[in-house]
């Protein structure tokens, strides 16, 4: 893996406005709100985030599929680059093939008219990649081979397959114009634990073997920790907190992410109720508190962070915080959960 | 502790246009008071429908085992198979029995405040007047955190968060006072915080209320965290049950090692996540001998695909359903 970033943000925001008041200004909700980040290429980059995070705004923003209010994102995968807040139309047609999404549903992201081969063989024709078809036959065969799906089964519709053969259908056609950087957004959360595995495992071996970017949307720490380099964690539409996956595991520096990491279940039965509780719910994005985010559930929270909203720092190697207090705390052993 | 559920061999089959389907096969397990039990499987294991069939909840084209019986006992026993219609069965639905379940957006109606349901179901099940039914109820909203409760009873479900209507929907459900709660997935649909305040109240309560609780979900570490003994489920069939100790430390069935197996774990991020391979089959297909034999690595050929495999004891709190396991014969 290399270091060059495939995506770069910068104070990248998307505001979507409020139900309008007849004078005044225009309230709005800010769905994400100035998230800087590096997506190195050949990452497996995470994000991970409560609902209302602002996670899954911020992959569509992306992909361009979320109105972008201000900040910029720099797309360089060494063929293209691009300034996506301010692309043109043919350039966005081409970035379309490079960026793709992976949904959450493998149920409702299939259309239940179409057989799996047209499914699969449908960004193909649209984007116009391949000329004949045989040529799109063949590509089809060679992607549903690569996401281990039984050739057998093209003829048929998705109705006739589990969650995880849909999932992996929906895999394939991510994939099928030979994309280079892709959003999955919850793409294991609607499967069972015995499948999920499978499917994850899937992605990693494509992403190696195709030398595909990742951006890995999802609530469950425990996935990202297993399969993602570099982790980022929202809150309310912030970046709170984001380092190589080992360092933010081995020693988290926010007082939300350390929470949140308290707050996964154990699988010992013996380690019960020592766990740090937050107190509360994540506020409404349309009313969100001054100050510092989190500080309404944050039990280290003081007057300061009241007033005054914390920006990213530098804590390690790679590693960002946005807390006032997170090197008092890590002295005064706010030791990780 | 006494013992305040039985539920022999249930088996349940629904008569569907594709034929009879076989949900549950032959289920057997007890509840104490004050116990809490997991039961855990993944989609289509049949564990929703095992614990609505102790409701008789189950639409009307499920029909029964002839051997099935389910008992609850509470002052007296009551036997609830020969249950039919609702009058009868009102002992038992919403008064001995609770029920919370995994989407409360769902579960309430739209357009009645939270409070005249609360008020409503307590006029029905208990003696109490509209005066007595509204204190307990803005009591029992108190009572499970939810801060303001007199202005929320007033409210509608839509004005209310994910886990704040969680709350509303366990203060409903034990505002009758219930021997026995049966929670289906309550915490699947809430963020990692608010699941950790819902299991920690859930606790509480049965500590404070002595009931016995029946918690389905697929989450192994939420049951590490709440139950006392857990039942596995596989294709409707109980394939191991136990202590929660016994069974996440020292699991004896393939599949409920497999389950262990794929499952990410925060204290080893090297371990590699083994999926349990092939998928779960259409219960139209359902296989012969072991219903895991399919997708079991260590099946024995001829015999695992032939022979259904009895539960044998692996220790006084532990047994499993495999032809492999070497224990006493139970």
């Amino acid at each position: 893996m290399n270091n060059t970033p495939l995506i770069e943000t910068k104070d990248l925001s998307v505001h979507y406005p409020l139900r309008g008041k007849l004078f005044g200004p225009q309230p709005v909700v800010r769905a994400v709100e100035k998230v800087s980040v590096k997506i190195a290429a050949g990452s497996f980059f995470g994000l991970v985030g409560e609902s209302g995070s602002g996670k899954t705004t911020f992959g569509r923003a992306l992909l361009r599929a979320a109105p972008i209010t201000y900040g910029t994102i720099r797309y360089d995968d060494g063929e293209v680059s691009y300034d996506l807040e301010k692309v043109d139309k043919n350039d966005l047609r081409e970035y379309r093939k490079r960026a793709q999404l992976i949904f959450q549903d493998p149920y409702a992201a299939l259309s239940p008219r179409m057989t799996v081969r047209d499914i699969i063989a449908e960004p193909l024709q649209v984007m116009g990649l391949t000329k004949s078809r045989e040529e799109t036959d063949a590509r089809v065969r060679e992607i549903a081979e690569k996401c281990r799906l039984n050739l057998e089964h093209l003829r048929r519709f998705p109705h006739a397959f589990s969650g995880g053969q849909r999932q992996r259908i929906s895999i394939a056609r991510a994939l099928v114009s030979a994309p280079k950087f892709i959003v999955a957004d919850e793409s294991v959360a609607a499967l069972d634990v015995s499948i999920q595995a499978d499917v994850l495992n899937l992605l990693k071996a494509i992403q190696q073997d195709m030398g595909l970017t990742f951006l890995f949307i999802s609530h469950d720490l425990s996935v990202v920790a297993h399969t993602c380099d570099h982790v980022a964690v929202m809150y309310l539409g912030r970046l709170v907190e984001t380092a190589p996956t080992r360092a933010l595991f081995a020693q988290p520096k926010h007082p939300y992410t350390r929470a949140l990491l308290s707050a996964i279940p154990s699988l010992d039965p013996d380690d019960r109720g020592n766990a740090q509780r937050l107190e509360g719910e994540i506020p409404s994005p349309t009313n969100p508190p001054p100050g510092c985010k989190f500080q309404t559930r944050c039990p280290n929270a003081v007057d300061h962070c009241r007033q005054v909203e914390p920006v990213l720092e530098q804590a390690g190697d790679n590693h960002e915080v946005s807390c006032h207090r997170w090197k008092e705390l890590l002295d005064l052993g706010g030791t990780p959960a | 502790m006494s013992r305040l559920l039985d539920v022999d061999h249930l088996t349940l089959q629904f008569d569907t246009d594709e034929g009879r389907i076989t949900a549950v096969d032959d289920v057997s397990f007890t509840l104490e008071t004050g116990e809490i039990m997991g039961l855990v499987g993944e989609s289509g294991s049949g564990k929703s429908v095992t614990a609505k069939s102790i409701m008789k909840l189950n639409p009307s084209n499920a029909v029964y085992g002839d051997e099935t019986s389910i008992k609850l006992h509470i002052d007296k026993t009551i036997d609830i198979m020969p249950l039919h219609g609702s009058r009868a069965l009102k002992v038992i639905r919403g008064g001995a029995i609770s029920m919370i379940f995994q989407e409360p957006m769902a579960s309430f109606a739209p357009a009645i405040s939270i409070g005249n349901q609360m008020v409503e179901q307590l006029q029905i099940h208990t003696d109490m007047n509209k005066k007595q039914a509204t204190e307990l109820s803005i009591e029992m909203l108190a009572r499970v955190g939810i801060s303001d409760a007199a202005t929320r009873f007033k409210q509608f479900v839509f004005e209310l968060s994910g886990g704040m209507r969680q709350r509303a929907m366990i203060a409903m459900a034990l505002s009758t006072k219930p021997k026995l709660l049966i929670a289906d997935e309550p915490t699947t649909a809430l963020d990692v915080t608010i699941q950790a305040q819902v299991i920690d109240l859930m606790k509480d309560l049965v500590a404070e209320f002595g009931m016995g609780i029946v918690f389905i979900t697929h989450d192994l570490g939420v049951v590490a965290q709440t139950c006392d003994k857990v039942a596995v489920m596989y294709l409707g069939r109980l394939i191991e049950q136990g202590s929660v100790r016994d069974v996440i430390r020292n699991p004896q069935h393939p599949y409920t090692k497999g389950l262990l197996a794929a499952l990410p774990r925060l204290d080893d991020l090297d371990a590699p996540l083994v999926p349990v391979p092939g998928d779960i089959p259409s219960p139209l297909e359902r296989p012969t001998g072991c219903v895991f034999h399919t997708r079991c690595s260590v099946a024995i050929a001829g015999r695992c695909s032939a022979d259904i495999p009895q539960f044998v004891n692996v220790s006084d709190t532990h047994s499993a359903a495999c032809h492999l396991v070497e224990g006493r014969v139970s």
